[in-house]
C-alpha cells in the first residue's frame, strides 16, 4: 500500500519536450560548426582528394602541406611569400592600435564620468553618433588629409585610423564602467587632495582591471578582423592579414588551391579564435559591456 | 571673532565661482581636447567634406564646383546603385529578423537548464569572433556548387539536387544572408540570454504556481521584459547591415554580375577604383542620411537626455 | 566664531535650483545632525559644505574663513561616506595615508598619525589588510580612521551607518559619540534619515524637507515642541497621534473639541493667542497617553495589541479614529476590551490645520 504512494524524489523522465530541446540545440550547433569543420578538413587534404568532392569527409591522406604553403609561399597578387607577411603586418598594426585606443578610451571615460566639463555631454553625443555612421562617409576626406600630411599609406596612418574609430566604443565602455563605480570614492579622493591625474592613476586605474581586459579583448578582435581600414590606409607594405587573405583567395591564377585557401583562412582566424576560447565569458562580457549596458 | 556680517553680492559670487570651476576642471578639459579635435576634424569635418563633394562634378580629383543634385539624379538612374539598395534592403530585413528569431530561440532553448550549456553557448558565438573575410571565404567554399554542398548531396544519391544560389543571379544575395546569420546570430543569443538571466526568479515561480505554460511565459511575460535587449541587438545588427562590405567582397565580389552589390561597396569602388568621387560621396551621403534618420532619436533618448549624474 | 557657517546658499542643478538662500550656523565642537527623508537635500547641503558641489550663490565659511571657492582638500574637513568609499586596491594603511601622501606630509608624521588613529579605533591589527578582507563594520571604522588622520576641524558624515545591520549600527553609533566627546573641539555634521541616530547623537538637529529647513533645535526641543506637523510626524516611533478638531472658547479658557473628545487647553503655551473656531490638529505622543479607569476620553475599545518587550503599544478606537497608546510592558489587555484614555494637556502639541505650523 505504502509503496504506491509518491515518496522521496520525483522520478525524472525524459519527456518529448526535453528531447525536442536537445534536438534543436544539437542541429543548431551542427549548423554553426559545419563551416569550421569544412575549413579544417579541407586544409588538411591534398587537392586530388578535394577534387573528388565529399567536402565533409576526413582527409584520407593527411597533409600539412597546404598550411605551410599558405603560411610562406601562397601568392597574394604578384608576390608569393604567403600569409605570414600579413600576419606580422597585423601584429605590428595591432599592438600600438590596441594600446593607444585603450589609453584614449580610459582617459575620456574617466574625464566624462567624474569631471563635469562644459560641453562634454555634447562631445559624447556626437562621438556616439559617429560610432553608427558608415565609415564610407569619412574615408575619402581622411585619405586626403593623410596625403596632405604625408603619412598616408604608413603604419602610423593605419594605427591613427584605428585609434580614431575606436574612440566611440572605448570611451563608451570606460565611461559606463566608471559610472558604475561609487561616486563616493571620487569624492573621498577629492577631499584627500587628489587632482585629475593623481586620482586617475592612484585610485581609478587600479580598479579598472576588468574593463581593461574587456577592452583589450574587444580591440584585439576588432582590429585583427578589420578589412576596410587596412585596405584603405595601411599601404601596400603594411597590408593586414584579412586583406592578404582576400587577395590570396581572389587572385590565384588557374585552378584554385582550396586547401591552401582554407589553411590561410584558418591562420587568419586563429588569433581571434584563440582569444575567444581562452577568454570565454569575458568575451561575452565584452560584447555585453559594449552594447547592453550602454 | 564674531560672525562676520559681510555679504558679498551674489552676482559677483557666481561670476567668480564660474571662474574657479573652470580652473578646477582645466586638466579634465585638457584631457578631452584631443578627442574633441578628432570629433571636430574627422567626425564632423570629414562628414561635411563628403557631403560637399557630393554636390560637385569631381571624378579622379576633388573639385569644388557646384552641380546641385546632378550626382543624385545620376545615382537614381544607375542600375548598379539601385541593385545595391535593393540588396541592402533584402539583406537588412532578413538578416535582422533572422538573427533576432534565431538568437531568441537559441537563448530560450539554452535557458532550459540543459546539459553542456557552456559548450552550446561557445559554439553559437564563436563565428562572431571571426572576421567577415574569413566568414565569406568559408561559406564561399562550402556553397561552391562544383565541390561543396550541392556535390555532397548529389553524391549521397540525389543526383538532381540543386543548390547553386551563390552563382545564381536571383539567389546569390540570400547566401550572403545565410553567412551573415551564421556570423551574427550568436551575438543576438548572447545579448538575449543575458536578458533572460536577468528576469526575476520570482516571476517564474509565480507563473509556475499559476500553471502558465512555459512557452506562454516566454511570449507574454519574458519577451516584453527583454525589450531593451531586443532594441540593443537590433541597433547593433543595423549598424552591421549598413557597414556590410567585407563579407560581400570576400564571398562574391559583388557578383555574379552585379547581383550582390551593396551601397558600401558601391562607394568604395567609385572612390578608389572607378575614379568617380562625386558619385561615391553622393552614395555615402545617402547612407549617412539613412543611418542618422534611424538612429538619431535613439541615441538622443538613450545617451544625451539622461544627464550625467550630479557629482 | 562659528565653525561652519552656511550663508544664503543656493545650489543649482542645470535649471533646477535647490535651497534658494539657505543659512545655517554651526558652533565649534557642536554635533549637528541634518535629518530628513530622502530627497530633502541633506546630502546636497553636506556636499556643498565639503566643496564637492559648487554653490550657485551665497557663501560657505569654515573656521572663520570664507571657503566658498576653495578646493575640498583646503577646507579643513574630513568626510565619511555611506558606502565607505575605501580605495579598493589599497591596504588599510594606504587608504588612511592617501590624503597625507597627496599633501606631501613627511613620512614619520604620516606613520604617527595613522598609528594613532588606528589605535583610537582599534583597527591596528587590520592595517595591512585590503578593504575586501574586512567586514562592513570594520570598513566603516577604517573610513572613520581615514577621516581622523586628516586632523580636520570639521567632520562630515554622509549616512555612515545606513549600510550596516542593526546591531553594528548601534555599536558604531555609540562609538561615534564617544569619538566626538574624546576629540573635544571637533565639529561634526552628520546626515541621516534615521531619527534615532539623530536623537541620540545630536547637540542640535536640523530637520529638512524639500530643501527647506523645518526646524533647528536640540533633540529635546524637536521631540517635545515640534515646529510643524511634518517634524512632529517624522520624529518619534511609534508615530505621534494626530486628532483633527477645533478650538472653542469657554469660561475656563480655550478648549480642544473633536466630536465627543474634549480637552482643556488651559495649561498649553500658545505661541499666539488662540482664536475660538480655528481648525487645528492636536498631536500627542503615544507615551503621553495613559489608560485609566476614568480618563479624559472614555469609550475606547482595544483594537490591536503590540507587545514590544519593554513596553506595549495599544491601538484603540472610539469609532471616530484610531489612537496609539504606549504603556508599560507588563500591561495585559485583550482585543475588544473597553478602556478610557488619559491625556496630559502639558505634553500635547497643537498645529494649525491649514499651514501645519505649531500654535
Amino acid at each position: 500500500m505504502n509503496a504506491a504512494q509518491p515518496q522521496g524524489r520525483r522520478p525524472r523522465r525524459l519527456t518529448p519536450g526535453r528531447i525536442g530541446v536537445y534536438v534543436f540545440l544539437i542541429s543548431a550547433a551542427l549548423f554553426f560548426l559545419l563551416p569550421l569543420w569544412i575549413m579544417v578538413v579541407t586544409s588538411l587534404k591534398p587537392m586530388e582528394e578535394i577534387r573528388l568532392g565529399n567536402i565533409l569527409a576526413l582527409p584520407q591522406m593527411l597533409t600539412f602541406e597546404a598550411w605551410s604553403k599558405a603560411w610562406s609561399s601562397a601568392c597574394t597578387g604578384l608576390e608569393c611569400h604567403g600569409i605570414s607577411v600579413g600576419f606580422w603586418n597585423s601584429v605590428r598594426i595591432l599592438i600600438p592600435s590596441v594600446i593607444f585606443s585603450i589609453i584614449a578610451g580610459a582617459i575620456n571615460g574617466y574625464a566624462l564620468s567624474f569631471w563635469r566639463v562644459k560641453g562634454a555631454n555634447i562631445l559624447f553625443g556626437v562621438l556616439l553618433l559617429g560610432a553608427f555612421i558608415p565609415y564610407q562617409v569619412f574615408l575619402y576626406p581622411l585619405v586626403r588629409i593623410f596625403s596632405m600630411t604625408g603619412i598616408y599609406n604608413s603604419l602610423t596612418c593605419i594605427v591613427l585610423v584605428h585609434v580614431i574609430f575606436g574612440l566611440p566604443t572605448m570611451t563608451l565602455l570606460f565611461r559606463n564602467y566608471y559610472a558604475g563605480l561609487p561616486i563616493e570614492l571620487f569624492k573621498a579622493a577629492r577631499i584627500d587632495g587628489g587632482g585629475f591625474w593623481s586620482i586617475f592613476f592612484q585610485v581609478i586605474l587600479p580598479m579598472s582591471t576588468p574593463i581593461l581586459v574587456v577592452a583589450t579583448i574587444l580591440q584585439v578582435t576588432g582590429i585583427w578582423n578589420d578589412f576596410i581600414f587596412g585596405l584603405t590606409f595601411a599601404g601596400r607594405e603594411n597590408l593586414p592579414m584579412t586583406v592578404q587573405l582576400n587577395n590570396i583567395v581572389h587572385s590565384t591564377q588557374g585552378e584554385r588551391a582550396y586547401n591552401v585557401d582554407m589553411a590561410a583562412t584558418m591562420l587568419a582566424a586563429l588569433v581571434p579564435l584563440v582569444i575567444y576560447f581562452v577568454s570565454g565569458r569575458w568575451f561575452v562580457r565584452g560584447i555585453a559591456a559594449g552594447a547592453v549596458k550602454g | 571673532m564674531a560672525t562676520i556680517p559681510i555679504r558679498v553680492p551674489n552676482l559677483a559670487a557666481s561670476r567668480t565661482t564660474a571662474r574657479s570651476r573652470i580652473r578646477k576642471r582645466l586638466p579634465a578639459a585638457f584631457a578631452l581636447l584631443p578627442t574633441a579635435l578628432v570629433v571636430l576634424v574627422v567626425y564632423i569635418g570629414c562628414m561635411l567634406w563628403t557631403v560637399r563633394l557630393s554636390f560637385t562634378s569631381s571624378t579622379l580629383l576633388p573639385k569644388l564646383d557646384w552641380v546641385g543634385l546632378a550626382q543624385y539624379s545620376r545615382l537614381f538612374a544607375n542600375d548598379r546603385f539601385l541593385t545595391s539598395v535593393e540588396n541592402i534592403a533584402i539583406f537588412g530585413v532578413l538578416f535582422i529578423s533572422g538573427c533576432l528569431i534565431l538568437g531568441f530561440l537559441l537563448a530560450v532553448f539554452i535557458d532550459q537548464n540543459v546539459r553542456g550549456e557552456g559548450v552550446f553557448r561557445t559554439v553559437f558565438l564563436y563565428p562572431y569572433a571571426m572576421s567577415f573575410v574569413v566568414t565569406g571565404v568559408a561559406w564561399q567554399w562550402f556553397l561552391n556548387p562544383g565541390l561543396g554542398l550541392q556535390k555532397l548531396v548529389r553524391d549521397l544519391g540525389f543526383p538532381n539536387f540543386t543548390f547553386d544560389w551563390i552563382v545564381n543571379q536571383d539567389m546569390a544575395i540570400y547566401t550572403i544572408v545565410i553567412a551573415g546569420l551564421w556570423h551574427g546570430a550568436g551575438l543576438t543569443m548572447a545579448i538575449l540570454l543575458a536578458g533572460l538571466r536577468g528576469v526575476d526568479e520570482d516571476l517564474w515561480k509565480a507563473a509556475k504556481v499559476d500553471g502558465i505554460p512555459t512557452w506562454r511565459v516566454y511570449v507574454s511575460i519574458v519577451l516584453p521584459l527583454l525589450r531593451p535587449m531586443v532594441i540593443t541587438a537590433t541597433v547593433l545588427l543595423t549598424t552591421g547591415v549598413v557597414k556590410l562590405y567585407d563579407l560581400v567582397v570576400a564571398m562574391t565580389l559583388g557578383g555574379p554580375g552585379i547581383a550582390t552589390e551593396v551601397p558600401a561597396k558601391f562607394v568604395m569602388d567609385h572612390l578608389f577604383e572607378r575614379n568617380n568621387i562625386a558619385l561615391g560621396t553622393a552614395t555615402a551621403t545617402i547612407m549617412l542620411i539613412a543611418v542618422v534618420s534611424v538612429l538619431a532619436p535613439w541615441v538622443y533618448a538613450r545617451y544625451v537626455r539622461p544627464q550625467g549624474r550630479h557629482a | 566664531m562659528s565653525a561652519v557657517s552656511v550663508r544664503d546658499v543656493t545650489v543649482a542643478f542645470e535649471a533646477f535650483r535647490v535651497f534658494d538662500g539657505l543659512s545655517l550656523d554651526i558652533e565649534e565642537g557642536e554635533f549637528i545632525v541634518l535629518l530628513g527623508p530622502s530627497g530633502c537635500g541633506k546630502s546636497t547641503l553636506l556636499n556643498a559644505i565639503a566643496g564637492l558641489l559648487d554653490v550657485a550663490s551665497g557663501q560657505i565659511w569654515i573656521g572663520g574663513k570664507n571657503v566658498t571657492w576653495e578646493e575640498p582638500k583646503d577646507r579643513g574637513i574630513a568626510m565619511v561616506f555611506q558606502s565607505y568609499a575605501l580605495y579598493p586596491r589599497m591596504s588599510v594603511r594606504e587608504n588612511m595615508s592617501f590624503g597625507l601622501r597627496m599633501a606631501k606630509t613627511p613620512k614619520p608624521e604620516i606613520e604617527r598619525r595613522v598609528n594613532q588613529a588606528a589605535e583610537l579605533l582599534q583597527i591596528t591589527h587590520l592595517l595591512d589588510r585590503r578593504p575586501d578582507q574586512l567586514s562592513g563594520g570594520q570598513r566603516q571604522r577604517v573610513a572613520i580612521g581615514r577621516a581622523l588622520v586628516r586632523d580636520a576641524a570639521v567632520f562630515l558624515f554622509d549616512e555612515p551607518l545606513s549600510n550596516l545591520d542593526a546591531k553594528l549600527r548601534n555599536e558604531l553609533r555609540v562609538e561615534i559619540k564617544r569619538l566626538h566627546a574624546r576629540l573635544g573641539k571637533t565639529t561634526m555634521v552628520y546626515v541621516t534619515h534615521d531619527q534615532i541616530e539623530a536623537m541620540t547623537l545630536a547637540d542640535r538637529i536640523v530637520v529638512l524637507k524639500e530643501q527647506k529647513v523645518q526646524q533647528i533645535g536640540s533633540p529635546d526641543e524637536i521631540y517635545r515642541r515640534p515646529a510643524n506637523l511634518f517634524v512632529a510626524g517624522f520624529v518619534g516611533s511609534p508615530q505621534m497621534n494626530f486628532v483633527k478638531g477645533r478650538i472653542e472658547g469657554s469660561g475656563a479658557g480655550p478648549e480642544f473639541v473633536s466630536g465627543k473628545r474634549r480637552l482643556s487647553l488651559a495649561g498649553y503655551q500658545f505661541t499666539d493667542a488662540p482664536q475660538p473656531g480655528r481648525e487645528v490638529v492636536l498631536g500627542v505622543r503615544p507615551e503621553h497617553l495613559d489608560i485609566l479607569e476614568a480618563g479624559t476620553w472614555p469609550d475606547f475599545k482595544v483594537d490591536i495589541v503590540e507587545p514590544m518587550g519593554a513596553d506595549t503599544v495599544i491601538w484603540c478606537s472610539d469609532g471616530e479614529g484610531s489612537i496609539q497608546v504606549r504603556t508599560s510592558g507588563s500591561k495585559r489587555t485583550a482585543r475588544g476590551e473597553a478602556l478610557s484614555v488619559g491625556v496630559d494637556p502639558a505634553q500635547i502639541s497643537l498645529f494649525a490645520a491649514d499651514s501645519g505650523d505649531r500654535l
